[in-house]
């Protein structure tokens, strides 16, 4: 006799909570092969609006924490994402279609990336910041600080890889996001949203909605409380039209990438969403 | 009981599983020394703690072979991403282990357990960790693209902070893909062993690491050995000095923490209240045993009398005793020798005629003490003023203007760091800008981090330990020809530069040393 499995419920992840979506909506995620896998939320408007005020709330307390806070903080979820590995190479494999092989090096090289940027975090405004010699006597100083809200569209051909390489470098300097998953493999990115619930990632930090991109983007893209957008898995929607829209409130954009290895490690993104302060200080010995 | 006085408040020995001796650590296990084994002493009771083995020159070479063959076969060639997640797991262990790390160095240092345990061992983790995370980033390390590994480090480091400067010394090196041979000073080196198993908890490739410990001869053998490539040391500028006559003429590269005589600068805006609490831990921090202890105070010359009253009032309060105790402020002093130093230039600032004062402390019976102790009246010219004394001994000088502060501060030979106490920022700027030395606290002292370099001007030493600058002491720039070769951010340059031929300067040296057998390239 075989036991008879219990599924989960994916559900959408705000403010460190996990609500269904407030349109009481989902849709149907199917295997490569049409094999009912779950039903995902279908996040509306409100709820991306929602997302948004409980991004906006998590980054002071992000940005504050220190550079080294935030990355033994990042560090914590590869080293959750480890502990799990086999419970996302068996969704993975499901999800895509694919090999172990191609799933376990999907989440291997996920995990490492975590590790990569969590490095990052106390050593990115070394790299990106400098003393500048003004002609004056004045000490002057620029570093670089997190811009605050980064919405995010992922890339839409993998379940993880795609969404932690957008997700984590936007954290690592300090800004909160609103991620919009994979429409077609939505389920890896609820299951991560349950190890950043449990990797001492404060709630709001991340925010991660599950749906249609079409749908969410553009209200995320006018959205006013939100200070950037990377559009890397917006490839498919009308990107030139969301860029028109962030271009009302100026958001810092990043560009659609195609393929498996979108949003590839750079130190470009997590510069992408920085602001430079300079700090002017007089001296005199009077 | 008044209201200073408290029950007393040990912190367990129960914790740590010591044995009874230690060996050697080389090429990833305990082997025994060839030299006659010494013991290690609690400087707070005289009673012993454990036998040590010492190091001879055949135990030497033993380790810097092991360390070069792991550098050839194993950490060279190791990607920086793995390099990073062995530094990672050392990181993780020592922040699981900390209590025990934090009891045995309060045991075996006599450092006061609330600085061992919230400071040393705390940076240590953080330490490791802020390297582990630039193993795969050497690119931005500020030598260009693909910067290579220098090859063996041999680093000799003190008994005032034993397991922080091991952290100082093995985590950039191993960072950039080097491997080490350190050796622990002789009166500490408990917590480098006990280090040492957590290498091996960590399954640390054999050899990457190698610990000996010995006397100053062990150390003399070990930075002379011809198979070493690096030499890292801090401790005393007569040795420093010594170490850069002995590899003057050799590629060795070498980086030097020497002793220190820094000027904490007090204005008469200064915020008086943490300024008291500042010029306290900057010299009684770790009882004085700190190179960069700010153990010249320098106070303009109108609030001189109220810092001194309020000083004397404040060390009146400190409780001077048992390392292990929760409550203890001031530790006991490393070793007799140490103890008779400090008396020793003490004895010579009363007889140059400075005034003495020393708080009214009670000495324990056993062990080495000195009370904290503050001498007034100070004339620049006077011993206590001008010499390193390492011990909880304050002498105070004063100036009138700010440039006569900046001309005292900088009348030493030394130039490893400085305090400056006002509320003008715009003064303190200036007053940066005009001290020699690396390291300046302004309304703060004896602050550390991982991102942030130290190191000293003049004759406090060379290089930076700390930040990008502290990794880039263990590299060198990419062969000509070698940097333009673009390589992915997560796949970086050692793996490819391990077999790159080394530069033909180098050659010469390497292929007349038959002595150091196969395991040189």
């Amino acid at each position: 006799m075989t036991r008879l499995a219990v599924p989960k419920t994916y559900k959408l992840y705000i403010g460190g909570k996990f609500p269904r979506s407030e349109s009481g909506r989902t849709y149907e995620v199917a295997a490569p092969d049409g094999r009912f896998l779950a039903n995902a939320a279908l996040a509306s408007r409100k709820d991306a609006r929602d997302a948004v005020v409980a991004a906006r709330a998590a980054v002071s307390g992000w940005a504050g924490a220190t550079a080294y806070n935030r990355g033994q903080v990042l560090y914590r979820i590869a080293e959750l994402l480890e502990g799990r590995r086999a419970q996302f190479i068996a969704e993975i494999e499901e999800s895509e279609g694919v090999s172990r092989a191609v799933a376990a090096a999907q989440v291997d090289e996920s995990i490492d990336r975590w590790v990569w940027y969590a490095g990052w975090a106390d050593k990115f405004a070394q790299v990106a910041g400098n003393a500048n010699p003004v002609a004056g006597p004045y000490f002057n100083i620029s570093v670089p600080e997190p811009t605050g809200v980064v919405a995010i569209v992922a890339p839409q051909d993998t379940s993880l890889l795609g969404f932690v390489s957008a997700v984590a470098p936007a954290l690592v300097a300090g800004n909160s996001v609103v991620v919009v998953a994979s429409e077609r493999f939505p389920l890896s990115a609820i299951s991560l949203a349950e190890v950043l619930a449990t990797s001492d990632v404060p709630g709001g930090v991340v925010n991660v909605l599950t749906g249609s991109p079409a749908e969410i983007a553009p209200w995320l893209a006018s959205h006013a409380d939100v200070n950037a957008i990377d559009l890397v898995g917006a490839g498919a929607l009308d990107w030139i039209s969301l860029e028109v829209d962030a271009a009302d409130t100026l958001k810092r954009v990043l560009r659609p990438e195609n393929g498996q290895d979108a949003a590839a490690p750079a130190l470009g993104r997590i510069s992408a969403f920085t602001e430079t302060k300079t700090v002017w200080h007089t001296k005199s010995l009077r | 009981m008044s209201f200073l006085d408290y029950a007393p408040a040990p912190e367990s020995r129960a914790i740590l599983s010591l044995r009874d001796s230690y060996g050697l650590f080389i090429d990833g296990e305990f082997v025994d020394g060839r030299g006659t084994p010494f013991q290690t002493i609690s400087p707070a009771s005289e009673e012993r703690i454990a036998m040590i083995a010492n190091a001879n020159d055949a135990d030497v070479a033993d380790a810097v072979a092991a360390a070069r063959r792991a550098y050839d076969r194993v950490w060279s060639k190791m990607s920086g991403r793995d390099r990073g997640k062995y530094l990672f797991r050392i990181a993780r262990l020592v922040q699981e282990r900390a209590r025990e790390l934090a009891v045995a160095e309060s045991l075996d240092n006599g450092k006061p357990i609330k600085e061992s345990r919230d400071v040393d061992v705390p940076l240590v983790a953080a330490w490791f960790f802020y390297y582990a995370g630039w193993a795969d980033k050497l690119d931005h390390a500020g030598l260009g693209a693909s910067p290579r590994s220098l090859g063996v480090a041999a680093q000799v480091i003190p008994w005032n902070f034993p397991l922080l400067m091991l952290a100082w010394k093995i985590a950039p090196a191993l960072a950039a893909g080097n491997t080490v041979v350190l050796k622990p000073a002789e009166t500490t080196p408990l917590t480098a062993l006990i280090f040492a198993e957590i290498l091996q908890q960590a399954e640390l490739p054999p050899g990457v690491v190698n610990i000996i410990t010995g006397a100053g001869d062990t150390g003399a053998a070990l930075v002379s050995h011809e198979g070493v490539d690096k030499v890292a040391f801090t401790g005393s500028t007569a040795v420093g000095r010594a170490i850069a006559k002995q590899i003057a003429g050799t590629d060795k590269k070498a980086t030097l923490e020497l002793g220190g005589k820094a000027a904490n600068i007090v204005f008469d805006d200064a915020p008086v209240d943490q300024a008291i609490e500042g010029i306290v831990n900057g010299i009684f921090f770790n009882q004085g045993h700190v190179c960069c202890a700010g153990s010249r105070l320098l106070v303009q010359e109108n609030i001189h009398d109220e810092i001194v009253d309020r000083l004397k009032a404040r060390l009146s309060t400190l409780r001077l005793g048992d390392p292990l105790d929760k409550n203890t402020d001031i530790g006991a002093i490393n070793s007799r020798e140490q103890l008779d130093r400090i008396r020793e230039l003490s004895d010579a600032g009363v007889a140059e005629g400075a005034e003495r004062w020393s708080a009214p402390c009670e000495i324990p019976e056993n062990g080495f003490w000195y009370a904290p102790t503050i001498f007034t009246g100070v004339q620049t010219s006077n011993r206590i003023a001008r010499e390193e004394i390492f011990g909880p001994v304050l002498s105070v000088l004063t100036f009138r203007t700010p440039q006569e502060a900046i001309a005292k501060a900088n009348n030493t030979p030394y130039g490893l760091s400085a305090g400056i106490w006002t509320d003008k920022g715009s003064r303190i700027l200036a007053v940066a800008d005009q001290l020699r030395a690396g390291v300046i606290w302004a309304n703060t002292f004896n602050r550390f981090d991982p991102s942030s370099p130290f190191g000293g001007y003049k004759e406090s030493g060379y290089g930076r330990e700390g930040g990008r600058h502290g990794l880039a002491a263990y590299l060198a720039p990419a062969p000509i020809g070698q940097a333009a070769v673009a390589r992915s951010a997560t796949k970086p340059a050692i793996t490819a530069d391990a077999s790159a031929p080394e530069p033909a300067a180098k050659r010469p040296r390497r292929t007349q040393k038959a002595t150091t057998k196969g395991s040189k390239r």
